[in-house]
Formats: structure tokens, sequence, C-alpha cells
């Protein structure tokens, strides 16, 4: 029998397949292994993103910040590289651990002084951008030779080739499973989405542990950032504008409850997948315009929100 | 006879303004069923609390095997070899039955977690000391409230718990149910395990305790062996010298009874799949009709119902002198009934509006939006009301969350009887209140149906249910069992009703 | 006394605008100066009402949303969209000028926020998902749905009667602070002249409580939801009246987090009950009088979010218990935590 609880990842699943399936019929060039590839290499950030911020949704928390701490980690490595002349060796695991200690600061603030996360992450989004415009208001371009190599370098796969981004993704989406799944922390970041109380009562670190989700996703951020970089090639305090939006977007679309408790980083990389197929028609259509991917992926929140409304509805009638 | 493992000496507690417990002693010996009784406000809840870590100790020593342990939270006293299981099942309901056993404690090997070690230790320990089969693997919401519970056992003998404390565990739970929890706490017992087991039950308390420690006020009344303490001591123990201040109210005479007029309502058959089964009753006017029956046993299921709070799935309703049927709390107000849920907090009280407001709250909801009642009328009605009920601080515009629950009792029932209803629906209006409240709220009941009220009294105290009603209803397992009225009614009578045989 | 005072809900906002002004004053003197030029007043003080305006409006109906317990994040889509209809209805006509045609396109924006408004509050009473998580569905969509009427196009339209909702002026001030007043003084009856005030925060403190005292909870919160719909489409109509154009990407950016501040900072709670409208003013009047100045005193205005940020969460940290307790008491030996619990309800 198939497990109840995979229901909602399935049918996400099911759903890129359709979605992937009737591009190709439609397009001629949208079936081959290069769009697929391309989904994650223009993606790849904000899979990591995501990948953060499920951990913290499941936690039934939510961080309004990772955008805007993209653009501070853009802004870092393109000031301390380019206007400072920092070797990219420091400048990078330096601004992973900036990224996380902000999270750290802001999961402690909201621990401990009992504020909703919604707010405290919203300062912390404020904060971010705002210290990049600090910095500079302008864009600033990355010639640095590690930043344009670890751009252009290619690595090739059976009908075409990825970035070093993506490799950095799925890593990070693997290491998460594993987190997710297999450790401790993965499990009390489960136990206090379902209920918070109980994980206290049960003797787990709950204050520890809602603080490292921010720290994860903190990090997460800053790594989405140095991937962004990469990307782009320039460090801008505009960049990865509303990102927390798609982010969440992305969460929901793959499955997680954002009451917390249930969630899968797998459903996250298909949720973020859908929302790459959905821009890919778009932009393969033509006379499309680029607003309706927002349309549409409002739509499939709209969906898929009532559809774990139904799901848990009748898991409350099942009980009785 | 065997030392305690538990041992607890001059154990105080203070909350600001209140002593929650002062200088009480308890211990628990290995292999014994102890039951922990008292009324509501006695301080049990408070002295598991302070065992389990929740509260810090103000004065007194815990020891366990004669070891003087300092319990810092819930952890600790796991640590120490003290777990609880609460009534409302303390556990992640979306994580799997293996988990929710050893969160915490996974088996590991470098940092991962063996899933299938666990699930078949899971299994294992469910199946040797509690007798249950199920999928360890499925999430805890697939299963009823009853194995949940038996989950948090297993999780607490998994802590190689020494003392088990049993939090209400039975309120929830079915005949059957209840059943196969106690043939595993006698199981458990024998293993040698000291179960702290705490219940409103007295049935339940004569069946599986083999001692009883009363708490009244805080204060330990006394360690009695249950054999040796027949039931209507441990009653006037559990409620003191108190009771004499109760014996005080007046009976209600049969003529009141014999006045009672046309009828309010009339419930045929009515019924909700697992809330109550399908019952009758009648209310007619200017009578009071009280509803008896254990925690549990439907009472408040019964009211929800003929308030239309809860839908019921057969049976017809009907109300009023129209006869009209009842749909939501709102068409039952229109019809003239009224009810003061026993859940004041949750379900009363509105916290953030002042006493003025919360009074008038439902007659205005009743009249609409759109014709405010002028300010200058709602404090005539809010002084009016705090006077005639006694409502202290004596000021509607205080916000009702500071006031004490006697008082909260009080404006609630100002609430409802500004709407003036026909038929007002008490559910244990008089629960954690002074005993002074109390006896003022039982006047008041008498004096309005002498009015013309129809009055649905329910109460957990047998006594005052008699004293105040013409007609008792006897519920047991969800089920309206027997009506009493006149001559049969006594406590005997509804005694055995409720215990049923 | 002087507790009594510090205690009223108004006081700390008020000190907050009161600095930010006093500091205005000591920084450069003609911050209060008012000329008048052409029949009308000008000065920054006039500028604070005018561009708050918007703000201003989308806050009060954010209050009395939060007040029942609620959120409303679309407000900005909804600004962006109300903007865009109206800009559009304009553009279509054949004559630019006509009156008719700018009441048509305002009575269009207005139908289609309402509408807006009601998709919001249906999802939160119909089916019962939380408020944050169905207004974000809008939130989302709504950018899009904006950018769809205006074609992704910045919609230029030259209307001088349009043009008068948001810059015009009458008995020399700015028409946008007579409508922010009818606004308000709609509200504010509305609140406390009828029950619905009564309901509202009735419903926000204990919906089950509210139900069972023969509330229609349901109805309550759609209203809710309207009349903050209502307001954001008022503010996009001023807001693109100001600029005569709409833009429907950029249009009430940032604006839902904007309110939410002012809501706060106004010293209405987020967990619902007691509002504060005056309360909500001035705290949108702090975060516009923060606005202007920063551009005033020449630093980059983006410096603005900074300032944002920990005005947020000095905010947050005031209203927070924990925080407050941990001022006073510091922590103790050993952190007890269901009892902070108990202290507070004994």
């Amino acid at each position: 029998m198939l497990n109840r609880k995979y229901v909602p990842i399935l049918v996400t699943f099911g759903l890129l397949a359709v979605m992937f399936a009737a591009g190709s019929f439609r397009y001629t060039g949208f079936f081959s292994a290069q769009v697929l590839y391309n989904l994650l290499i223009d993606n790849s950030f904000l899979i990591i993103t995501a990948v953060g911020m499920t951990f913290v949704i499941i936690s039934g928390g939510i961080d309004l910040s990772v955008g805007s701490v993209i653009a501070l980690t853009t802004m870092i490595c393109a000031t301390l590289v380019e206007r400072h002349g920092w070797s990219p060796v420091v400048v990078i695991p330096m601004v992973l651990i900036f990224g996380a200690l902000f999270g750290t600061l802001l999961g402690a603030i909201i621990h401990y002084f009992k504020i909703q996360p919604f707010i405290v992450t919203l300062a912390g989004m404020f904060l971010a951008r705002g210290i990049c415009y600090i910095i500079s208001i302008d864009t600033i371009t990355v010639t640095n030779g590690f930043f344009t190599k670890a751009a252009q370098t290619k690595v090739p796969l059976p009908g075409g080739n990825i970035s070093i981004n993506v490799i950095i993704a799925l890593v990070i989406v693997l290491a998460a499973i594993y987190l997710a799944h297999y450790t401790r922390f993965g499990r009390n970041v489960y136990a206090i989405g379902g209920s918070e109380q109980s994980a206290l009562l049960m003797g787990l670190p709950v204050a520890r542990t809602k603080i490292l989700v921010y720290t994860f996703s903190g990090f997460c951020s800053a790594l989405a950032g140095v991937v962004f970089t990469f990307y782009m090639l320039s460090g801008y305090g505009l960049h990865a504008m509303g990102l927390e939006l798609d982010t969440i977007a992305a969460v929901v679309i793959g499955g997680t409850l954002l009451t917390g408790g249930v969630g899968y980083v797998a459903g996250t990389l298909i949720g973020v997948l859908i929302q790459g197929v959905i821009q890919t028609i778009i932009s393969f259509e033509g006379t499309l315009s680029s607003w309706w991917t927002k349309i549409v992926i409002g739509l499939l929140l709209f969906v898929f929100i009532l559809f774990q409304r139904l799901l848990s509805d009748r898991r409350v009638t099942l009980k009785t | 006879m065997q030392a305690p493992i538990l041992q607890m000496t001059g154990i105080t507690k203070r909350f600001p303004g209140v002593k929650a417990l002062s200088n009480v002693d308890f211990r628990l010996f290995p292999g014994e069923v102890h039951a922990l009784m008292g009324e509501n406000g006695a301080g049990k809840s408070t002295l598991i609390k302070v065992l389990t870590g929740v509260y810090s100790i103000d004065e007194g020593t815990v020891t366990i095997e004669n070891q003087a342990v300092s319990i810092g939270g819930p952890l600790e006293a796991q640590k120490a070899g003290i777990s609880t299981v609460y009534q409302e099942v303390n556990l992640c309901p979306n994580l799997t039955v293996a988990e929710n056993i050893y969160i915490g404690r996974e088996p590991r090997k470098f940092g991962r977690i063996l899933w299938n070690k666990m699930n078949k230790e899971a299994a294992r320990l469910l199946k040797e000391r509690l007798n249950l089969s199920i999928d360890v693997t499925l999430p805890l919401h697939a299963y009823s409230v009853a194995v949940q519970q038996l989950i948090a056992i297993a999780r607490a003998l998994s802590i190689s718990a020494k003392v088990l404390i049993l939090d209400e565990p039975t309120s929830s739970l079915d005949q059957n149910e209840v059943h196969q929890l106690f043939s595993i706490m006698r199981k458990l017992k024998n293993d040698g395990l000291a179960i702290l087991f705490v219940t409103h039950f007295l049935d339940q308390v004569y069946e599986m305790s083999d001692r009883i420690t009363v708490l009244r006020n805080g204060e330990l009344e006394g360690e009695y062996l249950a054999a040796g303490l027949p039931r209507i001591e441990l009653v006037l123990k559990m409620i003191g010298k108190d009771l004499k201040l109760l014996e005080e109210l007046p009976k209600l005479s049969e003529e009141a009874g014999a006045a009672a007029g046309s009828i309010m309502i009339t419930a045929s058959e009515l019924g909700r799949k697992g809330a109550i089964n399908p019952f009758d009753l009648e209310i007619r006017k200017g009578e009071v009709v009280g509803l008896a029956g254990l925690l549990g046993s439907g009472r408040t299921e019964m009211a929800r119902l003929l308030f239309g709070v809860d839908r019921p799935d057969q049976g017809k309703l009907l109300a009023g002198e129209s006869g009209s049927p009842v749909k939501s709390p709102r068409s039952a107000i229109e019809l003239g009934i009224a009810y003061c849920s026993e859940n004041r907090k949750t379900e009363g009280i509105i916290d953030d509006l002042t006493v003025r407001e919360n009074i008038i709250l439902a007659l205005q909801a009743a009249r609409g939006w759109l014709r405010p009642i002028s300010r200058k009328k709602q404090d005539e009605i809010a002084d009016q009301y705090i006077k005639m009920l006694n409502i202290n601080p004596p000021n509607p515009e205080h916000l009702i969350k500071n006031l004490s629950g006697g008082n909260q009792q009080k404006a609630l029932l100002a609430r409802w009887l500004l709407t003036e209803p026909e038929l007002l629906i008490l559910d244990e209006p008089t629960r954690g209140i002074d005993i002074g409240a109390k006896a003022e709220i039982q006047k008041l009941v008498l004096s309005l149906a002498k009015q013309g009220m129809s009055v649905l009294f329910i109460s957990s105290e047998l006594e005052e249910v008699i004293r105040v009603s013409d007609r008792v209803a006897v519920l047991r397992d969800r089920s309206k069992v027997k009506e009493l009225g006149g001559g049969e009614l006594n406590q005997q009578q509804i005694m055995q009703a409720m215990a049923g045989g | 006394m002087g507790g009594k005072m510090h205690r009223h809900h108004l006081f700390w906002p008020l000190v907050v605008l009161g600095a930010l002004l006093l500091f205005n004053l000591i920084y450069s003197p003609d911050f209060f100066s008012l000329a008048v030029r052409g029949g009308n007043l000008y000065g920054s003080l006039i500028d604070i009402l005018n561009f708050g305006a918007p703000l201003i409006l989308v806050s009060i109906g954010m209050t009395i949303v939060i007040a029942t317990g609620g959120i409303d994040l679309s407000v900005g889509s909804i600004v962006a969209i109300s903007g865009a209809m109206a800009c559009l209805t304009i553009s279509k006509g054949t004559d630019p000028s006509s009156v008719l045609l700018v009441i048509g396109a305002v009575l269009a924006s207005i139908a289609l926020s309402i509408v807006l408004g009601m998709w919001n509050g249906a999802l939160v009473t119909v089916t019962r998902i939380q408020p944050i998580i169905a207004t974000l569905i809008l939130m989302v969509a709504g950018r899009g749905i904006a950018q769809l009427i205006t074609s992704g196009q910045i919609i230029t339209v030259s209307n001088s009667n349009y043009e008068y909702i948001g810059a015009g002026s009458l008995a020399s001030l700015p028409f946008s602070i007579f409508i922010v007043a009818a606004v308000l003084l709609i509200a504010s009856l509305l609140t406390r002249r009828t029950a619905i005030g009564l309901f509202i925060e009735s419903v926000g403190s204990n919906p089950e409580a509210s139900r069972l005292a023969g509330l229609r909870s349901r109805t309550v919160i759609l209203t809710v939801y309207v009349f903050c719909g209502l307001c954001a489409g008022i503010a996009g109509l001023i807001l693109s009246s100001n600029v005569s154009s709409a833009d429907g990407n950029n249009a009430g950016l940032w604006y839902e987090l904007d309110a939410i501040l002012a809501v706060v900072i106004g010293g209405t709670s987020l967990n619902g009950g007691r509002f504060y409208l005056m309360g909500t003013v001035i705290g949108a009047l702090i975060i516009q009088t923060l606005t202007t100045t920063i551009y005033m005193i020449g630093v980059p205005p983006e410096i603005t979010l900074v300032v944002k940020a920990f005005v947020v969460l000095a905010v947050c940290l005031i209203q927070s218990e924990a925080f407050r307790k941990t001022l006073i008491t510091r922590w103790k030996k050993r952190n007890y935590p269901a009892e902070q619990e108990v202290t507070r309800h004994a």
C-alpha cells in the first residue's frame, strides 16, 4: 500500500512530469537534456535557498530575509574581491560564516524574545538590503579570475553540460536530505514543527534546534549568494529582489506544509523545477509575457494550499 | 516493607499571590499504583509539575532511591527516572510511532540514525511490555488517542523509568480502552514500576490503586491505603470542612416542580457519533434540570448539541414555543437559549476586552452591529450586573483577564442573563471558583428558576446538582441512562445510575 | 500621573514621532516652515502628509485585519492592480479629459479592489486557510495581474481630473489628505459608533468564544478583508494619480511590510484583539517622516531600510514580554519555560 504521507510529493512530481511532457509535445527543442540542465543551471541559487527555507518552514517558522542575504553576499563578495583585492579563498568562507551568524542572530531573537519569525526576519530583510546600499548603490562587476572561472566552467554530461553551481546545489540537496532524515537535528526540526510543546516535554533541545534552523537557512542563503555571484558575476543591492516569495512558493508547491511538521527536501527541489518549467514554457511560447509566470505560480500556490487544507481536514475526520 | 523509591519532603511552591503547595510530603513505593486525589486547586497539578521539573521548587527536597536530586527540567526528570504521560498526549503527531518512542535517543552510528534498528526495537518494546502489535512506521496521528497514550507510556518505559506519572490518562478513552490501559498498568506494576495515577474517576481509583494521597488547598491531607478508606471518607477528605457551607442552601420544594409550565426544548433521539449516543430530553418552563455523570460521560457533549455548537448527526431538536430547530449557537440564542461553557478561558471570556464589553457582547451580537447599545446604557447594564452578582473588583473597565476565575464566571453569567434567555445552560458554573462564589451562583440559579427561567445545570458535584435541580438526568458512557425526579432524587440513586449495573 | 500617561497607547508612538520631528528641527530649522505658492501650501510637513497618504490608508485597512488576528500580505499588489486598472480605463477612453471617464475608472478600480478583498476574505473564512498563507497567494499572483493589466508597460495618462486625486489641492492642502481624513473618519465612526469594532476585537481576541456568544465571525472577517482591499485600492488610485502613471511592477512595492510596521508601531498587537487606528496613523507618519528625514539629511535613501530594520526590532522587543522580563530580572539561574506562562495568568 502506498504510504499516505508521500501523496503530496507524488502529486508534485506528477505535475512536473506532466508539465515537462506538455512542453515537449508543444514545442520543438523542448524535449532535450540541455533544457533540463538549464532548469538546474538557472535555478541553482533558488534550489539552495529553498533547501534552507524548507527546514525553517518544517520547524513552523518562516524566513523572509533570504533574498536580501543573497544580495548582501553578492555585494560583500564583489566589494572585497574587486575593490579591496581580497582572495576569494578568504572571502567565500567568510561570507558563508557571516550568513550563518546572521541567521543565528535572527533565530536567537525569535526564540528568546518570542517574537514572530515573520517580523524578525522581516527586520533581517530590511537590514541586509540596507547594508547592501551602505556598501554601494551601484552594481559592482566581478572580474576576478576565480569567479569568472567558476562561472564559465562547464561540466559535460550526456546531452549537454551543467555549471559548477548545479553541482553545488545538488550536493546541498543531498546533504540536506541526509540532514533531515538521518540526523537528530533533522528529526528534532520535524518534532518541533509537529508540536513545540511536546518537543519541549520530550526533552528535545528546542532552543538550540530552532536557532540552528535559522543558522542553516542563513548559511544556505549565503551559499546561494556565492552561487548567484558565479551566475551573475556582479554584486548588486537589487539582486534577488522578491526571491523570498519564489522560495516560499517553491517549498509549498514541493509539498511542505506551511503550518510546519511535514515536508521533504526532495519535494522542494521539484517545486523549484516546476517554477523553472513554467518559466521555460512561457519563454518557448514567445507570445506569453513574463508576468504569466507570477500568475501561474500564484494559481499553483492556491491549488496546493487548498489541497493541503483538504488533506489535513481528512486527517482530522479520520481520527474521530 | 521496601523503602520508597521516591520521597518528596516539605515541598513548598509559591506563585505571585498564591501558595500553590505548602509543606507537602509525598512518597512512592516500587510496584504500587498510587492515586493522587484532590479537588480543583488542591495542588495536584502543581505537585506533578514540580516533580517533572516544569516548575522549580521553592522549599523542600526530592530524593530518588535515597539520593537527593534537583530536577531542573523535563529532561533532567527523565534522566532521574521520572516520566510523565499527560491526558493530552504530548507526542508529535507528524512523526512515526517508533520516532515518538525514541526521538532524542535514536540508535545511531557515526551520527547516522539507524531506522531499521529503531523500528525493530520499537515494535519489540510495544509487543513485549504493552501487548501492542502495530505498524511503528506510520505517523502517530494514524492511531487513536488510546493507542497514542500507550505509545507515550512506551516512550517512558524505554527511558528506563522508575516512576511513571499518568496524569488523567483515562479522560478521553472509552470503556474498552480503559480496560486495556488498566491491564497494562497492572503488568507494569508487577514489573516493579512505581505508578502515580491521577484521575477524577473514583471507580478507577479504587479499581487500580494501592495507596491514596489526598491534597487539599495546597496542603497534604493525608496518605491512606486504598483498601482502608471508604469512598465517602475519601470524598469528605477531598472536600474538607467546606461541605457544611453548602448545606446551608435551601432545598427546592416540590411546589416549584409542580408549577412547571410549557415545554421549552425537546430533544428526540438526538445524537452525535463519538460525542453522545441518541437521547431524549425535555425541559419545561421554570424547571431546573440537572445533568449528573462522571467527567467524560457526555455531559458537555449533550449541552453543546442543545446549543447548536456541534451538529447532531441524528435526531431532532426543537426549541421555544414555536418549536423551531436549533442550527447554530446564533439560532439557539435567537430561540432564547444561553450557554455558559465549562471552558471559561477558551470558550467564554474575551481576554482583551473589559468586563463591560464582555457582559454586553452576546446582547450586542443579537442586536447586530448597526444597532449599538449606547455607551451610557452599557455603563448602566455593567453597573447593575456587577452589583447584582457581586463582581469584584467592581470596576466595569477592568480587563476581564485580570479577574479571578469566579468573577470571570459571574461576568459570563451576566452576559447571558442580559439576553434574558428562557433556557440557561450552565456547564460547570462553579468549577474552580471559591466556595463563597459557589454558593452565590447556586442561589442565583434557584431564584432565576422561581422567576420562570428554565435551567440545565451541569456539575460534577453531585450534592450541588441535587440541591438545585427538580429533575436530574444521569449520563454514563456517553448515554443518558436515567432520569430521576421527586422522591427518587438522592445521591444514592444517582450514584447507582452513574455506576450502572 | 506620569505613570498613567506613559501607559497610554499613544505615548510611545508620539514620543518617537516627536523625537524625529525634533531632530529635524535641530538639523534643519526650515523643516517646519510652510510657504504659500500659487495658493497652495508647501513644506516638508505637507509633503509628509501628502506622500504618506497612501501608506496611511493601507495601514488603516491593515489595522482592522490584524485586529481580527489576521494579516493581509496582498495590499501592495492590490495597490498596483488598482492603479493599473484606473490608468487602463482612462487610457482606453476616447476623451481623455472627461470627468465621467475618471469616475468610471475610479469605480472600476474600487470595485476590483473590493473583489480582491473578498477573495482574501473568502479564502480565510470559507476554506479556513491561515491568513498569512491565504493572502500570500494574491501577493504573488497580484503583481502578475497588475502587469497583465498594463501589458507589462508603464501606462501614462494625462487627465487633469484624474491627477487631482493624488496631486490636486483643496483649501491650500493636498487633496489626498482629505481622502485620508475621510477614510479615517469613516473607519473611526464605524468601529467606535457601531458595534463592529467590538465584534472585530472580540473575534480577534477569542474566535471560539465569539462564536458561542452568537457573533457571525465569518461575516466580520470577510468584512475586514473587503475593507482592507478597499483601502489599498484607494491608496493605489492616489499613488498612480500622483505620478499620472501605473507601474504594475513597482507600484506599492513593500507596502504590506510598511503597513504592518505602522500597525505594530501604533500599538496594535499582531495577535489580534485591541486595535488603535490613531496609533496606526501615527505609526505610518513615523515611517514617512523617517523617509523624508533621510532624504533631507542627504544620506542615500536606501539607508531607510537599515533604520526601519532597527525600528521594527526595537518596537517588537519593547512589545515582547520575554525581552522586558530579561531587562528587569536578567535570566534566572534556571529557566523554567512553563513557569513564566503561569505567573502571567495567575
